[in-house]
């Protein structure tokens, strides 16, 4: 086995690319990237030494063609290849033929790969060594006691998982995850297990080199999570007391040991209210969420990837790892408030350096955000001396960021992180389902509005004063999206209105970019990017505007009825035909994007008079797709 | 260059709160403007559906440009409404400088009185001059009925104008939200481009009843003059708009499409002086004499301003300056009088602006030239004449601005209404008159007297004090600035601090026009 690492290619796209290339560039070893035709111009194949091609977007195309990536690794004399996480990271054969090929893995053996790919064999063994496992069947005819979680045994993600609390739900659910299951995984076998309601996610990093040695570098709590997928994990985990941390770090090696494994790995568990945990299964990769780890451990998990893979024994800070303070990571998604993603065009992108803060991000100013891959814009990683002070960290860094001109769940994870539940009350998968956000301020929005209308006007200005009137009878007038604001300049400073309500307000400065006004005798800065799309952003929170037309086009306006389409993709099934009566809810057109299905359903009761799309037709976000009167 | 010093001890609160006081009297009249016909019409017509004059222009404007409206007041002191029915005024449109002339369908309908017809007619001579663009926003019943007589013959000149100003290549939009009817609708008729409302719009020569009267022949208003008609069948309307908010946007489209330049007014200095400060210079008591310079300090770039010829003929002060970056000539009253070197000083310097092709402003505050044996003897009437002479055969553009007294041949020799300047406001303070109240009252008194004396006649001393407050309180009346501006003499009463404003619009119309000096096939002569 090949022992070498000095040119290193990353089999793999985004934040985690230039997460792996940074620890290069620290140890002095050359970079490689992969890029698809959709990533020609990303940060992360910008930023390596050097970059190969892999025509064409689709994962199938570039990111999962192993043999196109060994290719790339001959061509630029690479010597190692790491997979990060997702695309070909668990792949065993994969791992195997980068072998064959001579080059050193930043993985597990293929083998240990292998016998943890599959969850059904995986818990079979887990079992004899020990760990503790969940009951689970692989036919839905032996399963018993609700609720169950039906799960792809290749899967990951929460990919073609859906949980089952009736035996009505059971063959539906079953035979949609094989479906689910089949599309993502190239594989459609699924398995049902026991569901643990409301469990705390807990997982146990491992590391082990080949030399004898695995250790546990301690618990990540991974509980928030939407749609099976982590959204914020936080180390160490509140639940977890020293002596279940003892237990599951014990666990948790054994887990490794028994695969012989080496290499960074995660162990994952549920652990329920009473205390008691579950071997879930364990994830052959480095993790999304390392980072927490490395912040409260301060060890680099990459650089230690290549050490164990150079054959090197573990560094004492390793095998002896403390944790110091606590960290929490919030994943930035381009998705909207039902967690669907959304694509566009990051017209900026900025999140101001601060104490604690770390980011590690897949994007920058004038990234596009497309169809074809994962929708996580990057990392935001707090360290603090105590899990408040790292909550605070991090929301302060999200609430300064400006993200512009893609719709993202930063304002949920600020809400997150400074609301009571979070701070205080016990954490579980269900935090998200339960979660009220604290109503905005309705004001905030109007003055965002006013700020912009403030901008856009200092943007027109002439010689004269703004809006001079020798004879004045009425402000001037904007409105975004209905919010209607009028303003007027004159003499004694700023007259204002939002929604016809008269405030009183001083205009301290306004430039195109910037306006400083107070109210109630606060003042505040509102930066401001106008566009097509204005964002205003300012300590009373981030807004996204679209200036009504002041001169509509008569007949442009969407006819009543207008079902569209929520994001890009693919038509999947149509169930609707002219002349159909339909009623409110019913799914009318199932999208296809992100490999998830989408339905979109009537919102009234009605007639279908027109259907403007076929199966299998490419929609942009937005398209008309039926119109129901 | 020279920076003018302006002293703070020339401004005074007392003539703060004068000027104040004066300029709360003028925006009363106008608050009448601006009430339209009053709230049940105003009412009545918003819920048609309808929007203001002023509503309509506001809409019609690119957004955060300035508007300059003229003659507000008009109307003023005579039986018609303040305002005159319609709303004038210069703003942008897409860029352009335009002048948008607004029927006010609030008030009697929108007719047109004899004041309505006076107001356009000066609107149309500023078009004219200054190439403007026109837009009319059109809805008016047409002729005031009852003084039609007043209206009728002299009223044709519109339609005259409209098509000269279209002959002249200065473009005219018809933008029609309701009725413009008999003579009305040569207004749609003669101009460029035409844009009607759908189910709003009525353009007819006669109306059902009319056209019953005139042949016998049942009809009604939509196929006899709707939009939609004249937008298919007769080709009147080259638009068809779906409202009144459709209407304008297709009205901005035109001005778009008529590919003119859009100019901006170029960055410049502004002066070292707080305009406020223009509220606290002039006296309202206008015998109180004050220095033109500090004024100038408030309005000329960057309070710079090279005098001309200071020590000759002080009375007067004349010298160059730039205002909003265009460069001027300015004739200002120092002291009220005009001598025999006063006048020549400035036949002089409007000949050195006219081979300079600089454009002329002139502050009035001027008490009329200097009279008395010396001064008829030494020719004060040749040389008040050379003056006149120069500034009516001047072929810069003239602004005028009132800023205090404007009495007897002063007011010509200042470029007053009669010798067109391309504008004139005034101060909320000024007066205009042949002469002051009390001396031609007094006048009046001796030439009485003297006609008692030669008839042998006793004279009623009684009655001569009565007859002088008599006519004191008239002449007074007659000649304040809402007197005048009411009588569309000027064009509009302006807050002394939007002075600077007013004139930079202007010069900015003025600057979209072409214009050469007057070359006499004689050097300048020296005077």
């Amino acid at each position: 086995m090949s022992s070498g690492c000095s040119k290193l290619l990353v089999a793999n796209r985004g934040e985690i690319a230039r997460r792996v290339f940074r620890t290069c560039r620290e140890l002095g070893i050359a970079t490689v990237a992969v890029f698809s035709d959709a990533d020609a111009s990303a940060p992360f194949a910008a930023e390596a030494d050097e970059a190969v091609h892999l025509p064409g977007s689709a994962p199938s195309e570039t990111y999962l063609r192993g043999d196109l990536i060994i290719a790339a690794a001959k061509a630029t004399g690479a010597d190692a290849i790491h997979p990060g996480y997702g695309f070909l990271s668990e792949n065993a054969a994969f791992a195997q033929s980068v072998l064959d090929a001579g080059l050193t893995w930043l993985g597990p053996p293929p083998a240990a790969i292998d016998l943890m790919g599959s969850k059904l064999r995986s818990k079979e063994l887990m079992a004899k060594a020990g760990v503790p496992c969940l009951p689970s069947w692989t036919s839905p005819s032996d399963a018993s006691g609700f609720p169950l979680l039906v799960k792809a045994s290749a899967g990951g993600g929460g990919r073609g998982m859906r949980i089952v609390r009736s035996a009505e739900e059971l063959d539906e659910a079953f035979e949609g995850a094989q479906r689910e299951a089949l599309s993502a995984f190239g594989d459609g076998t699924v398995f049902l297990e026991r569901y643990v309601e409301n469990p705390r996610h807990v997982e146990v990093q491992v590391i082990a080199d080949t030399r004898g040695n695995t250790v546990a570098l301690f618990e990540r709590d991974c509980s928030i999570q939407r749609r099976h997928q982590k959204v914020i994990e936080e180390a160490p985990s509140p639940a977890v007391s020293d002596d279940l941390r003892r237990r599951l770090s014990e666990a948790a090696v054994a887990a490794a040991a028994a695969v012989a494994y080496e290499g960074v790995g995660t162990v994952e568990f549920v652990l329920d209210a009473s205390g008691e945990f579950f071997f879930l299964e364990m994830n052959t990769r480095l993790q999304v969420e390392h980072p927490v780890t490395e912040l409260v451990t301060g060890l680099d998990l990459v650089a230690l990837q290549i050490a164990v893979a150079r054959g090197e024994a573990l560094p004492p800070e390793a095998l002896k790892p403390t944790i110091t303070g606590h960290a929490i990571e919030a994943r930035l998604y381009a998705e909207d408030e039902e967690f669907l993603p959304r694509t566009g065009t990051l017209d900026l992108f900025e999140i101001p350096a601060a104490e604690g803060i770390r980011v590690d991000s897949g994007v920058e100013t004038g990234s596009v955000v497309g169809v074809h891959y994962d929708a996580m814009l990057a990392k935001v990683i707090a360290h603090g001396a105590t899990r408040q002070e790292a909550s605070a960290r991090l929301a302060a860094a999200l609430d300064r960021a400006r993200i512009h001109g893609v719709v993202t769940n930063r304002d949920l994870l600020v809400d997150v992180m400074r609301s009571d539940d979070w701070l205080t009350g016990p954490v579980d998968t269900g935090f998200l389902d339960r979660f009220s956000r604290p109503t905005a301020n309705p004001q905030a929005h109007q003055l965002h509005c006013l700020a912009a209308a403030l901008a856009a006007a200092a943007g027109r200005a002439s010689a004269f004063p703004s809006g001079w009137r020798s004879v004045f009878s009425q402000p001037q007038r904007a409105s975004y999206q209905g919010v209607v604001v009028t303003y007027r300049h004159h003499r004694g400073g700023l007259d204002a209105s939002l929604d016809g309500e008269p405030i009183a307000v001083r205009l301290w400065n306004a430039t195109p970019e910037q306006v400083e006004l107070s109210v109630d005798g606060v003042r505040r800065v509102f930066l401001v990017s106008l566009g097509p799309t204005t964002y205003v952003d300012s300590p009373l929170g981030h807004s996204a505007l679209v200036e009504d037309e002041r001169f509509p086009v008569p007949g442009s306006a969407l006819a009543a009825g207008s079902l569209t389409a929520p994001m890009p993709g693919t038509v999947l099934r149509i169930s609707a035909a002219v002349g159909d009566e339909v009623k409110a809810g019913d799914a009318l057109v199932v999208l296809e994007a992100m490999k998830m299905e989408h339905a979109v359903k009537a919102v009234a009761d009605g007639t279908v008079a027109e259907v403007l799309v076929t199966a299998g037709a490419q929609v942009e976000s937005g398209a008309v797709l039926v119109v129901v009167s | 260059m020279t920076v003018l010093i302006s002293r703070p001890e020339v401004l005074s609160d007392e003539r703060r709160d004068a000027m104040l006081e004066q300029i709360a009297l003028v925006d009363a009249e106008v608050q009448k403007a601006l009430a339209g016909g009053g709230e049940k019409y105003v009412d009545r017509h918003h819920a048609r559906g309808k929007l203001l004059p002023r509503e309509r222009i506001e809409l019609l404007l690119d957004r955060d440009t300035p508007f300059l409206e003229l003659m507000p007041v008009a109307a003023y002191g005579s039986t018609f409404p303040v305002g005159a029915s319609v709303v004038c005024g210069i703003g942008k449109v897409e860029g352009v400088d335009c002048m948008i002339i607004a029927n006010d369908p609030t008030v009697r309908g929108g007719a047109s009185n004899p004041w309505s017809a006076r107001k356009t007619g000066r609107t149309m001579e500023i078009v004219k001059e200054n190439r403007l663009p026109l837009i009319f926003l059109v809805e008016s019943g047409g002729a005031d009925l009852p003084t039609q007589a007043e209206i009728f013959i002299p009223g044709g000149a519109m339609f005259r104008n409209l098509t000269q100003l279209s002959s002249m290549g200065v473009p005219t939009i018809a933008l029609v939200f309701g009725n413009s009817t008999a003579g009305g609708a040569y207004v749609p008729g003669m101009s460029d481009y035409v844009v009607m409302v759908r189910e709003k719009a009525k353009v007819f020569l006669g109306g059902p009843p009319l056209v019953k009267m005139a042949t016998g022949e049942e009809s009604d208003d939509e196929s006899l003059g709707g939009a939609e008609m004249h937008a298919r069948v007769s080709g009147l309307a080259d638009q068809l708009a779906e409202d009144e908010v459709d209407c304008l946007r297709l009205g901005r489209d035109i001005v778009k499409r008529l590919n003119l330049p859009a100019r901006d007014v170029p960055t410049s200095l502004p002066p070292r002086y707080d305009e406020e400060g223009l509220l606290a210079i002039a006296s309202t008591d206008l015998r109180v004499p004050f220095d033109p310079r500090d004024v100038l300090a408030r309005i000329v770039d960057d309070s710079d301003f090279d005098e001309f010829k200071p020590l000759y003929g002080s009375s007067l002060m004349t010298g160059w300056a730039r205002l909003h970056g265009f460069p001027i000539g300015v004739l200002a009253n120092a002291r009220g009088v005009l001598f025999s070197e006063e006048s020549e000083k400035a036949a002089q310097f409007i000949q050195l602006a006219n081979s300079s092709n600089t454009p002329l402003l002139f502050l009035q505050n001027t008490t009329g030239y200097m009279v008395g044996q010396k001064y008829e003897q030494d020719g004060i009437i040749k040389d008040g004449a050379k003056m006149i002479n120069a500034v009516s055969n001047s072929k810069v553009p003239h602004l005028t601005v009132v800023i205090g007294a404007s009495y007897g041949a002063g007011n010509y020799g200042m470029c007053g209404r009669a010798f067109n300047p391309r504008f004139l406001f005034s101060w909320p303070h000024a007066k205009s008159a042949v002469m002051g109240p009390a001396q031609l009252a007094g006048v009046l008194s001796i030439v009485g007297r003297q006609s008692a004396e030669s008839r042998g006649l006793p004279y009623d001393e009684e009655g001569d004090k009565a007859m002088r407050e008599l006519v004191e309180t008239q002449i007074e009346a007659q000649s304040l600035a809402l007197a005048n501006s009411g009588r569309v003499y000027d064009d509009g009463i302006i807050d002394p601090r939007d002075t600077r404003t007013v004139l930079g619009i202007c010069l900015a119309v003025i600057h979209g026009t072409e214009f050469r000096g007057v070359r006499g096939g004689f050097g300048v002569f020296r005077m």
